[in-house]
């Protein structure tokens, strides 16, 4: 197929430039009869906000130009089937989960998948199997899955349809994805990728394998943010071993059915422009990384991820691309710096947690901003350096699947104190930063082994999230 | 053949000279730079369609953003001038001999070019051998240094183009920390009088207020800019631009300047009430 194609796009130029007379919706007709909203987006915006038509093909069901661009998509990313979406990666995930497993048949997951994995299985009725992604205690974040474990939970669980990876983790570390894969596949199980953060695995060099080249049935892959298209709008893409047609059914039961054509057009563009010139795109994105990356590391008490970090198993790989930093010898916590940052510096970046901050390097970075988030940095240690904490101790602890989620999280639930909860089946997720893993999801017992250890990461300064408490002093459990 | 030069000051206001030539006209990596020959203001310096200085007027600039320092600070030995591709902050500079080295940072080397090719006047001053010229970003070259300059010089283009990260607090802090401890840094400060100069002003003042314990705002009449009434700020970690002025010294350097005097020095602290609100709000 010709990848300088972008049928989409070119449909909607063909139509605006033939000002058909619109009779149809959407109601503001082209930006007219909204002109606050005009005046704030342009008038090149407003007039391609348009709707479904004979000639625009539909998203639900395509015959035509969207079909073509799926294809085109398809193809750019080495899958056998692609489809747009709209409703975000969240939408892809919950596509895939969909497709893949049933009421009360299993997931294999990592336990720390993000929350929208989960939900999906309210929704479907599915039961995880949840593996250990290892952590490191240093760094304070999970890491991949070892593939011995997949392996175990694998054999211990003949019947599981699927294995769910994050390629790669919010912070860039990859499992050894073509391992899982091939040990998934003989024991007939799909496998599904988390690509939130990986859509330039697919374009880029050097960087860790993409779900479809190594083999990987489905994958979720956030075009909005490598990728370069519009905020919301997403990829979720098929191997061959996977119905198309299937997929679509699930896809359409939750998806809206007027999908936004701003949405459609910018992973359509965004394709083209990552197929045509993502080589170069991601070979500059490196560029930048890797100079921010020599430029913090050499201020002092700043540890920036490096592929340093790979170590063949629960590091199978690292994305150079990421900037993800540790401030633990600094004696500030990430997000102490995400605030100074924003607050002071007028420097807004991604993502803080307890001891890292994750700064977002991409197609549209200057080299003036990174000179002034390192210069930042130096003025942060200068000015904010302090003694560094104990670092908190993590322990994994195996959480026992009670109830599936969904049964959890439909039954009648009441609060209990933490301290009365031992015994308990939690109605709610709990989680701790660091390392940013589930202690609970709806449906598992509550241990007083559990509440110790909530006891204790509060004590060591630990952020609890999940609770509809949001202090996490009281818990939804079943009644 | 003569036109109109014209640079909008406001979406309502614009200046317009009149220019015999077009001497010099490229697009750097950074910015468009273009020199012209003018009957009024002869030789004119704009980047991206904004004067810089003309040849009428810019002694006033120039004269200002380095003699009050000097004549406060009794020993100046090292220097860091940021910005300035020009040379006219250098050409200043260069007339006091106790000076031992003066360090030039400029992220644009083709405005070192065309200025050292076409404005003789003030790239003169890149002639002495005091100056290294370091073609860098300002940030980038500043961050790793700590506690070796007496004098910071930062004479920076508007906040917009390049010159932006010169006006940003990470960038004030890494001069106080690149500072000696009675170090002095000046500042191109804006303007107060048009909403976009003067909202520049205001951001600039806060983020220096919160790294340095002195900063002062003095005053200059500089014809070609946006309103003429221009500002520097005077920040430092000890000496005061007023109560350290010490006079009789800079006077009995005997050096011979157009605009500056000890007695205006004086003076151009003095504020107008409105710019007083404007750096107190």
């Amino acid at each position: 197929m010709d990848q300088r194609r972008a049928p989409v796009y070119e449909a909607l130029e063909v139509m605006r430039q033939d000002k058909l007379v619109p009779f149809d919706v959407p109601g503001h007709k082209r930006g007219r009869g909204n002109k606050e909203l005009m005046d704030f987006l342009g008038e090149r915006c407003m007039s391609v906000d348009v709707n479904s038509t004979k000639y625009l093909d539909s998203l639900g069901h395509p015959t035509g130009i969207i079909k073509e661009g799926e294809e085109l998509a398809a193809e750019a990313f080495g899958a056998a089937s692609a489809f747009f979406m709209v409703g975000g990666t969240t939408a892809s995930i919950q596509a895939m989960i969909f497709s893949t497993v049933r009421k009360g048949e299993k997931l294999i997951v990592p336990r720390n998948v993000h929350q929208s994995i989960v939900n999906a299985l309210v929704i479907c009725g599915a039961v995880p199997v949840y593996i250990n992604p290892q952590t490191s205690e240093r760094l304070g974040i999970a890491l991949g899955m070892s593939v011995m474990d997949v392996v175990n939970t694998i054999r211990e669980n003949p019947d599981a349809k699927a294995v769910f990876v994050n390629n790669p983790t919010y912070y860039g570390i990859c499992s050894n994805l073509r391992e899982i894969v091939s040990c998934a596949h003989a024991h007939g199980m799909k496998v599904l990728c988390d690509e939130a953060h990986g859509a330039h695995f697919y374009f880029g060099r050097g960087l860790p394998v993409s779900g479809m080249a190594a083999g990987a049935d489905m994958a979720a892959v956030s075009m909005h943010k490598s990728g370069g298209s519009l905020t919301q709008s997403s990829f979720l893409l098929c191997g061959p071993g996977v119905n198309p047609d299937h997929v679509r059914q699930m896809i359409n039961l939750t998806q809206t059915t007027s999908a936004s054509y701003l949405l459609i057009s910018s992973l359509d563009i965004s394709r083209r422009s990552l197929a045509l010139n993502g080589e170069q795109i991601f070979e500059k994105v490196k560029q930048y990384a890797a100079y921010a990356r020599d430029e913090i590391s050499e201020i002092g008490d700043y540890y920036v991820y490096s592929d340093a970090l790979i170590n063949g198993d629960t590091i199978f790989d690292f994305d150079t691309t990421k900037l993800s930093v540790n401030t633990y010898d600094l004696g500030l916590a990430g997000i102490e710096v995400h605030d100074i940052l924003h607050d002071e510096y007028d420097i807004q970046i991604e993502f803080g947690d307890l001891s890292n901050f994750l700064a977002y390097i991409s197609i549209g970075d200057r080299t003036k901003n990174i000179e002034r988030l390192i210069g930042a940095l130096y003025e942060i240690r200068r000015r904010y350096k302090r003694p560094k904490n104990e670092l908190p101790r993590y322990e994994y602890l195996a959480p026992q699947v009670v109830m599936t989620p969904q049964e959890a999280f439909y039954a009648e639930k009441r609060s209990l104190p933490l301290s009365e909860a031992a015994g308990h089946i939690s109605g709610e997720s709990l989680m701790t930063y660091p390392p940013g893993i589930p202690l609970l999801a709806p449906g598992e017992k509550i241990t007083q082994e559990i509440v110790d250890f909530i006891n204790s990461s509060r004590e060591k300064g630990c952020v609890l999230t999940g609770t509809r408490d949001i202090t996490a002093q009281t818990i939804q459990v079943m009644v | 053949m003569a036109f109109w030069f014209s640079e909008s000051h406001t979406d309502n206001v614009k200046l317009e000279i009149m220019v015999d030539e077009q001497l010099y006209s490229q697009q750097s990596d950074y910015q468009k730079i273009d020199i012209f020959q003018s009957r009024e203001f002869g030789r004119i310096l704009t980047l991206d369609d904004v004067i810089v200085l003309t040849e009428k007027d810019e002694f006033i600039y120039h004269e200002m953003i380095v003699h009050p320092a000097m004549a406060v600070h009794p020993n100046v030995k090292r220097v860091l001038v940021v910005g300035a591709g020009d040379g006219g902050a250098l050409r200043e500079l260069s007339r006091y001999p106790h000076i031992e080295s003066i360090d030039l940072v400029e992220i644009d080397g083709m405005l070192v070019d065309a200025c050292r090719q076409y404005l003789p006047s003030t790239a003169v001053g890149y002639d002495d051998p005091r100056i290294t010229v370091h073609i860098q970003d300002g940030l980038k070259f500043i961050r790793r240094l700590s506690d070796i300059y007496d004098l910071i010089i930062v004479d920076s283009t508007d906040p917009f183009g390049p010159g932006e990260v010169l006006f940003t607090k990470e960038f004030f802090g890494n001069c106080y920390k690149a500072l000696r401890e009675d170090g002095i840094m000046i500042n191109q400060h804006e303007s107060p009088f048009y909403s976009y100069e003067a909202n520049a002003m205001k951001r600039t003042h806060r983020r220096i207020r919160e790294s340095f314990p002195i900063h002062q705002v003095y005053q200059a009449h500089i014809p070609s800019y946006p309103s003429g009434h221009w500002l520097f700020g005077f920040n430092s970690i000890t000496f005061d631009p007023l109560k350290d002025l010490d006079g009789e010294r800079w006077n009995a350097l005997g050096i011979k300047t157009r605009y500056y005097n000890t007695d205006l020095h004086v003076g151009a602290f003095y504020l107008p009430n409105y710019v007083k609100d404007m750096l107190e709000g």
